[in-house]
């Protein structure tokens, strides 16, 4: 009963099970009502057509087609019905069999795989030569062919029970087979058993109309819809609507037990599909105005908005971004997840998505304004992206080599023998062995960190200015990590490419970058040069260093991190976003937003307390917090001092 | 059907071509070991039919030394291994037996009817995967990510109310319709193209209609997949992505799915056959149960079986050569 109310709540649930209740209803009642009539023959209106006192005419014997059709309901239910309690009977000995039997039940695994093969109306066919024509043989016949199907299910359900705990330790308890059998796997697979067989009898209901239709099934004088449509197609040419109500009576009760069960399915499983987010009417908020560009800039991005629709309105995850990349500059973006770097990134690289919306003040990139129009061909040669997870950002279905060199007959007009060498070439330049031979093999067959440095080549088959690697080292194992950094280092010597590196490691980012942008709920809280880091002036950036273990740090001691949660992009509260987990908050601070000014050459900051000392070290009690005054370096090691130590080892 | 969602472990050998030859030898072995199963099921069929098949085949009205006559032609009386050893050795050259009705060799009937069940099932499944592929993808492509949310309901109840049309009742719609009232096109028999367009469309709507539903769905989630994302990043045109880097990975499921639709339409053609009077087996396998001529009942099931298993093997192959992680998961 509470599983039925829960069927009730959806709509499609209600048109359901309503439908099944007429479906029902309607076998209860009609032969009651209108059995007689039905088979009243009448032999001044043989074979009339539609007419009033007919609606869809009459048969060989001048009886009214849609009362036979409403009649004939009760017989092509019950039929069905009883046809389904066969399969499922049938189906549940051939499928609990193997847990019963144990290894000689294996046989009965291995016919029904075999079984399943077969489409169920071959097996009825099967099944009626055996039983003959008629409606119990057919009743046999389309009974057992659905046993397969339902011994599959069976099987699957009894092995998933049967592997749980409750069972394993009955069955150590020294328990019988069949008394765990009956105590705890089938009341266990009731339900779902109870909805497929609902859905079983929908296809059942068809199964018999079919046999019945090809003279198979039931016989005159008795009749059900297959009959009927039979006898209908016979004089289709005076009056088709014979042949056809009895198949749409078939239709409307099949659709009422598989939508029943469906419903069933849906509302008992793992939640419904969520009503989709009601997409938000959002205006463009976007200032023609364009500061002319530098001699060397690659990318200027100005007042940078990522939003999307929610729920409860627009959420922004990316809250005005400001930042310039100069050639050959490599900049760090840091942050904790959720704080709109990758965002960030992605909207740079013109790759968000509808719904999404992007909006900028300025977004140039190597002179051009990226924000109207296609500029495929810029991107596609000048911009490579590495993407965080090497196994899933390659094509498992095309062979790697195909996937570099299609770059190349895109975008450089080559050919493909052309685009394949060059794909070889780059393989080889990002230290790939056996290029050729490499090159023709599929992305499973490469390991993580020839997929990533593989990445890497793709983005190289053009002469990118920019890369930008979305969290390329997040995926991998240390090995790898230095692979690819050393790897980004090299290009950047190289060819004097600029690269934005997004991490939340700020190790990494000390290792590879020269400045790094600090990101905090959407917006830039800290940029700074690396070399600066120790004199980082915003609580966030100090935090983030503090909880980066290093050699001094006491290992018994708990690891560090920054204390509280972030914040959620769709509540992002008045004022300064980092206030909630600042320990130099104050009201002033949850109230009015900091903007991100210019606190010393080439470094900005946006914190009404910037650089002042904090009260007592931020959750990092191993740690001296002299990183995080403002008296600058001391001797002892700094992040960036202990990362370059290990750039020599690259 | 396979397994295709495990991604393969490392250290996978180098040779695809060797995989792929090992993954179907295993397929063929495991055909055969079908065959034989089916082959084995289809000699007992005759057997566990109650009383004599012999008497109900003949009537009530023959006599006594016809039907021990018949029983003794048919080989009904030698034990029963002797039978099945019989049996398997017909089956392997061609040789059916003799129908009770006709006197006739079934292998005959057989080669005489086969091709216009064949050819209705080939062009019926191939009309169907034409249609549904495009569909299926375009809909994905206009209904991702929350767009196009009446297109996706009005998608999604036109394909589920097709597919719960059975076939047989669309065949008998069609006939209403096109070949009654407009009169465009014939309703019976195998004649000259034209007679294909309707049987065919009535076989192979719901099928098409299923599979583009799985079509869509599967190219959503290819759609969302990193790869797609790099494959952007490549600024490659919308319809490369697609159709070059989003529908080969969607193609697994896709296919998978259309080899069951392929054996479930070469059964289906047993009713769309007995509505359309096409000259096919299925008017034969229904008339041979109406008459009891159990050599022919038997042969036909067996031929039908056989096409069944023989479409899965294939398939199975051709998601191999599509797919190559589908032998490795196997492995």
């Amino acid at each position: 009963m509470r599983s039925l109310r829960r069927i009730l709540r959806t709509p499609l649930g209600i048109a359901a099970i309503s439908l099944l209740a007429l479906v029902l209803l309607t076998a209860i009642f009609a032969p009651i009502l209108w059995g007689a009539q039905a088979d009243a023959v009448d032999t001044d209106n043989i074979l009339a057509g539609p007419s009033l006192e007919h609606p869809i005419g009459t048969d060989g014997l001048g009886r009214d087609l849609l009362l036979r059709t409403v009649v004939a309901t009760r017989l092509s239910v019950v039929l069905a019905l009883v046809a389904t309690l066969v399969a499922v009977t049938a189906g549940l000995i051939l499928g609990v069999a193997p847990f019963l039997l144990g290894r000689a039940g294996k046989v009965f695994t291995w016919l029904v795989g075999i079984a399943v093969a077969f489409p169920a109306l071959l097996l009825a066919l099967f099944f009626a030569v055996i039983f003959g024509t008629g409606w119990v043989g057919a009743t046999w016949a389309i009974g057992l062919a659905g046993a397969p199907t339902f011994a599959r299910l069976c099987q699957t359900l009894v092995a998933g029970i049967a592997e749980r705990d409750f069972v394993s330790a009955a069955r150590i308890g020294g328990v019988g087979r069949f008394r765990v059998l009956f105590r705890h796997v089938l009341p266990n697979i009731g339900e779902p058993l109870i909805v497929n067989a609902t859905i079983g009898a929908g296809g059942a209901l068809l199964s018999f109309a079919g046999l019945s239709f090809l003279g198979l099934g039931v016989q005159p004088p008795e009749y059900d819809w297959g009959r009927l449509m039979m006898d209908g197609l016979s004089g289709v040419y005076l009056n088709p609507l014979a042949a056809l109500a009895p198949g749409v009576a078939v239709v409307i009760a099949g659709l009422a037990f598989n939508l029943t069960g469906e419903a069933a399915a849906r509302s008992l499983g793992i939640g419904s599909v969520g009503v989709m987010s009601k997409l938000a009417a959002l205006q463009p908020r976007r200032v023609a105005e364009a500061s002319p560009p530098a001699p060397d800039e690659v990318l200027a991005v100005r007042d940078l908005h990522v939003t999307f629709p929610g729920g409860a309105g627009p959420i922004t995850p990316v809250r005005g971004v400001d930042f310039t990349l100069r050639r050959g500059e490599v900049v760090g973006i840091v942050g904790e997840s959720g704080s709109g770097k990758s965002l960030t990134a992605l909207a740079i690289a013109q790759l968000i998505e509808e719904p999404g919306r992007v909006d900028a003040e300025t977004l140039r990139f190597l002179g051009t304004d990226l924000r109207d129009g296609d500029h495929r061909r810029l991107l596609g040669t000048s911009l490579a992206m590495v993407f965080q997870d090497p196994m899933t950002s390659f094509n498992p279905a095309k062979r790697m080599g195909g996937q570099l060199a299609e770059v190349a007959t895109q975008h450089h007009g080559m050919t493909r023998r052309q685009a394949r060498a060059r794909a070889v070439d780059r393989l080889a330049a990002v230290r790939i062995p056996d290029a050729e031979q490499r090159a023709r093999q599929y992305p499973h067959e490469f390991s993580g960190g020839m997929r990533q440095r593989a990445m890497i080549g793709m983005g190289l088959m053009g002469s990118p200015k920019l890369i930008i690697a979305d969290e390329p080292t997040t995926a991998v194992d240390v090995t790898v990590q230095r692979q690819v950094l050393s790897l980004l280092q090299a290009i950047r010597d190289q060819d004097e490419v600029a690269i934005l590196f997004i991490s939340h490691d700020v190790s990494v980012i000390a290792e590879l970058c020269d400045r790094v942008l600090v990101m905090y709920a959407g917006r830039i809280v800290e940029d700074l040069p690396v070399a600066q880091l120790d004199q980082a002036q915003h609580p966030y950036t100090r935090a983030l260093l503090a909880a980066v273990p290093d050699m001094q740090t006491d290992l018994d001691a708990p690891l560090a991190t920054v204390p509280g949660r972030p914040v959620d992009p769709a509540h992002v509260p008045p004022g300064c976003a980092f206030a909630a987990r600042c320990p130099l908050a104050d009201a002033h601070c949850r109230v009015e937003d900091p903007q991100l000014v210019t606190s010393a050459p080439g470094a900005r900051v946006a914190c009404w307390h910037a650089g002042e000392p904090l009260p007592d070290p931020i959750a990092a009690p191993a740690r001296d917090i002299e990183g995080t005054t403002q008296t600058g370096p001391t001797t002892r090691t700094s992040p960036t001092t202990r990362t370059s130590g290990v750039q020599v080892v690259v | 059907m396979t397994t295709t969602a495990a991604l393969p472990a490392k250290g996978v050998p180098r040779a695809g071509d060797h995989r792929w030859l090992r993954f179907t030898a295993r397929r063929a072995g495991r055909l055969v070991v079908s065959l034989w199963v089916l082959a084995t099921a289809a000699f007992l069929m005759i057997h566990l039919i109650p009383g004599d098949p012999v008497r109900a085949a003949l009537g009530p009205t023959a006599s006594a030394e016809l039907v021990a006559a018949r029983r003794e032609s048919l080989g009904l009386n030698d034990p029963l291994i002797v039978q099945y050893l019989n049996y398997l050795g017909g089956v392997l050259t061609g040789d059916f037996g003799v129908s009770i009705q006709s006197g006739l060799p079934v292998a005959e009937t057989i080669a005489q009817r086969l091709p216009a069940t064949a050819s209705l099932a080939v062009l019926a499944f191939v009309f169907a995967v034409i249609v549904a592929i495009p569909v299926g993808v375009a809909v994905a492509v206009a209904t991702r990510r929350g767009r196009g949310r009446k297109l996706e309901l009005g998608f999604a109840g036109t394909s589920v109310f097709i597919s719960a049309i059975p076939d047989f009742l669309l065949g008998v719609a069609l006939v209403a319709v096109f070949g009654v009232s407009l009169g465009w096109l014939p309703i019976a028999g195998r004649s000259g193209p034209e007679s294909y367009i309707l049987p065919v469309i009535a076989l192979s709507l719901g099928p098409a209609a299923v599979l583009a539903r799985i079509v869509r769905v599967e190219m959503l989630t290819v759609l969302e997949a990193d790869f797609v994302r790099t494959a952007r990043a490549k600024r490659l045109p919308a319809w490369r992505i697609y159709l070059s880097h989003a529908l080969p990975n969607a193609v697994t499921a896709t296919l998978t799915l259309a080899g069951l639709l392929l054996s479930a339409l070469v059964v289906g053609t047993v009713l769309v056959e007995n509505v359309f009077a096409w000259p096919g087996l299925g008017s034969t396998i229904v008339s041979s149960i109406q008459l009891k001529d159990f050599p022919m009942a038997q042969a036909t099931v067996l031929v039908y079986g056989a096409g069944v298993l023989i479409i899965n093997t294939i398939v199975d192959a051709a998601l191999a050569v599509l797919d190559p992680r589908t032998t490795v998961a196997e492995d």
